[in-house]
This record gives C-alpha cells, structure tokens and sequence, in this order.
C-alpha cells in the first residue's frame, strides 16, 4: 500500500514536472537570491539591490522586435523609477547557441550602443528565468524590497500597447510601482503579451 | 510565337503560379468567430509573426497540413505589425502559403489573450486546435516538431 501511495506521488511529482506551463514565481511568492554577470562584466547579485524599496526586473534581449519596441520604455522606467528606490535589471535569458545576436560580447555593445543606465546580466544557464516562469521578451517582474526579502509584486507586460508608448492607455508597470511606492497593493498585478518566446536551450 | 506567349501559355496549363493571397487585416472579433464556428472540420489555428524565427520553421508542416488533409482548416494569425502588412504579402508570397492568413490588428493584448486559451502565456509560436463538432480544443505553446502536428490532429479527430 506504501509502495502504491510513493509511486501515485512519482507519478504525480513527473506528470507536473512535464507540464511547464505557469510554473515558476507567483504573485506574493518570495524570490530565491541569485547572481549574474553583469555587461560591465561583475558579477551582480539581487541581494546587491538590499537597500533599495525593490526592482523592477526586465527579461529582456537584444534581438527581440517587441524588446526593441519597448527600449525607450525600459529606460525611460529606470530613469523615472531609479531615483525613487525602484532600478530596472534586464536580464537576458536567451541562448546565444540559438540566438547568436544575444551573445554576452553582443550584450555588451547593445547595453554601450543604446546607452544602457541599467544593468544587464546575462542568464548563461537559463536558471534564472526558469525559477521566475519567464516565458517571453520583454517580461517584468516588479519585486518590492521586505526587509531584505524580495516578494514578486506584478508580473507581466510594461503596458497595453507594444508599438505605439503614447497610445498605451494603461501603464501597468508604472502604476504598480508608483502604488507600491505609496504603500499599496497594485490593483493589477498579473497581464499577458504577445512576446518572443524564450530561446531556451536544446534539451 | 514569342518568348513572352509561350511563358504565358506554359502558365496557363501548368495553372501554377496560383495567385498568392494576401493578409486579412482583422480585430479579434473575426478571430473569435473562427475559435467558436460550427464546422464538420478540424480548425487549426497557429499564431505567427515573420520576424518569429521558431514560427517561421515550423510553418512548411502547416502548409502541408493544409495541402493534404481536406478534413482540417488551416488559419495562420500573424502577430506583426499592420504596418507591416507589406512584408508579411511578401512573405506568403514567397513561401506560396495558401492558407487563410488573418493578420491580427489588436494591440491590447491582455484583453483577448486569454479568450484564445487561459493557459496562454503570449509567446509565439502557438497553435489552438478545435474539434467543433465535440468542442475538444488542444493549445500548445512552443515549436512544433515535424509530425507532431498530424498526431493533434488525429487525437482530436476521434
């Protein structure tokens, strides 16, 4: 009978470890510290970001259209957010085996060429990505600062139009962040989007 | 006879050069209408863009999905930009599809994501399959391998 329960719970634990879909982080979850190579080529780690209020943490490429789309977004939420103790972090999962424009070199002059005031790490094993659930670029997680435990507040996409910055008519990361600077809850706090698929690599 | 004639005549037997279709520029509504149709058929659904490398090598097994089996409608979504309503001509064009393609015009993304499939994070590439007549839907959301899509269309057919 014992054997029956251990090998259901087997059965169990393969079956979901074979379904992948919305693993990973969840809204409230807290997040498990990690360090990443960062384009200035040191090592960085979420634990670095302790005396901030939080992050706002961008899975992001170089080659992406949509990331391209949302380049000047990104910055510009770096620059209104930094300075208020919410820095964005670019994380760049892709494998340069599949996408060779995502490679750490490339990373480097893209971050130089663009201007980058933020961070951008490369996710060499993709272990990053994979214990946040990230499945497209760009995909945010907003993550506020509890006493040195950081807790996923938002996830999903920057706004509600990937082309046009002025015809968003809701700036989703925006306002949870500034809610979240007010001490509140964001209202929404989970969105989808069209994004490029994570080029994970070959099993 | 010319040079000209006879390339013209040689067309005409061989009917090849099937003019190639062009993109339907659509809201969701219209895409709504083909997810809840009634149809005798298998209505494949697959969800592209041309700039999407991994959509664009797996798009030969939907156009020969297409081809061969009369018993399935093939709709390809692209994701570009209507702006780029040209490239995505010149791209069936060049790759001779002839299946129905509906370029989806939505910019609001989290309003109808989910109304395709709630299990739907937003990457592409992706593909609904639907069985009207017993209302079975599959969604996957990755590359689909070289017959992968034939064996979801026959677990669906039954």
């Amino acid at each position: 009978m014992l054997k029956l329960k251990l090998l259901s719970l087997l059965l169990f634990v393969v079956f979901f470890a074979g379904t992948k879909v919305n693993s990973g982080y969840q809204v409230g979850d807290t997040v498990k510290d990690f360090e990443l190579k960062n384009v200035d080529g040191e090592m960085l780690a979420l634990s670095d970001f302790e005396d901030e209020k939080g992050v706002i943490l961008i899975f992001d490429c170089n080659t992406c259209p949509y990331s391209q789309a949302y380049l000047d977004r990104i910055k510009g939420l770096h620059a209104n957010f930094k300075p208020k103790g919410y820095p964005v972090i670019a994380i760049n999962p892709n494998d340069p085996g599949r996408s060779p424009g995502d490679s750490f070199d490339k990373m480097v002059a893209y971050a130089k060429e663009n201007g980058y005031k933020h961070d951008y790490l490369q996710d060499e094993g993709q272990s990053v990505a994979r214990a946040f659930g990230a499945s497209n670029t760009p995909h945010v997680f907003v993550l506020k600062n509890e006493e040195g435990e950081f807790k996923v507040a938002y996830i999903g996409a920057i706004d509600n139009n990937t082309k046009d910055a002025a015809a968003a008519d809701k700036k989703y990361v925006e306002d949870a962040v500034n809610a979240l600077l007010e001490g509140k809850t964001p209202t929404t706090n989970k969105t989808k989007a069209i994004g490029c698929t994570i080029k994970w690599k070959e099993a | 006879m010319n040079k000209k004639n006879l390339l013209l005549l040689l067309l005409f037997f061989t009917g090849v050069p099937a003019f190639a279709q062009k993109a339907e520029v659509v809201k969701f509504e219209k895409l709504d209408a083909i997810i809840n149709q009634e149809s005798e058929k298998v209505t494949v659904i697959n969800f592209w863009a041309t700039w999407c490398g991994p959509c664009v090598k797996e798009l030969p097994y939907f156009k020969e999905v297409a081809a061969q089996n009369p018993d399935v409608n093939v709709y390809l979504v692209s994701l570009d930009f209507v702006e780029k309503l040209d490239r995505v001509n010149t791209f069936i064009e060049k790759k001779g599809l002839q299946s129905q393609v509906l370029l989806l015009d939505e910019m609001d993304y989290n309003s109808w994501i989910d109304k395709v499939d709630e299990s739907w994070s937003g990457a592409i590439p992706a593909t609904l399959l639907i069985n009207s007549a017993t209302g079975e839907r599959k969604f996957v959301e990755k590359e689909l391998e070289e017959g992968e899509l034939e064996k979801l269309i026959a677990e669906l057919s039954n």
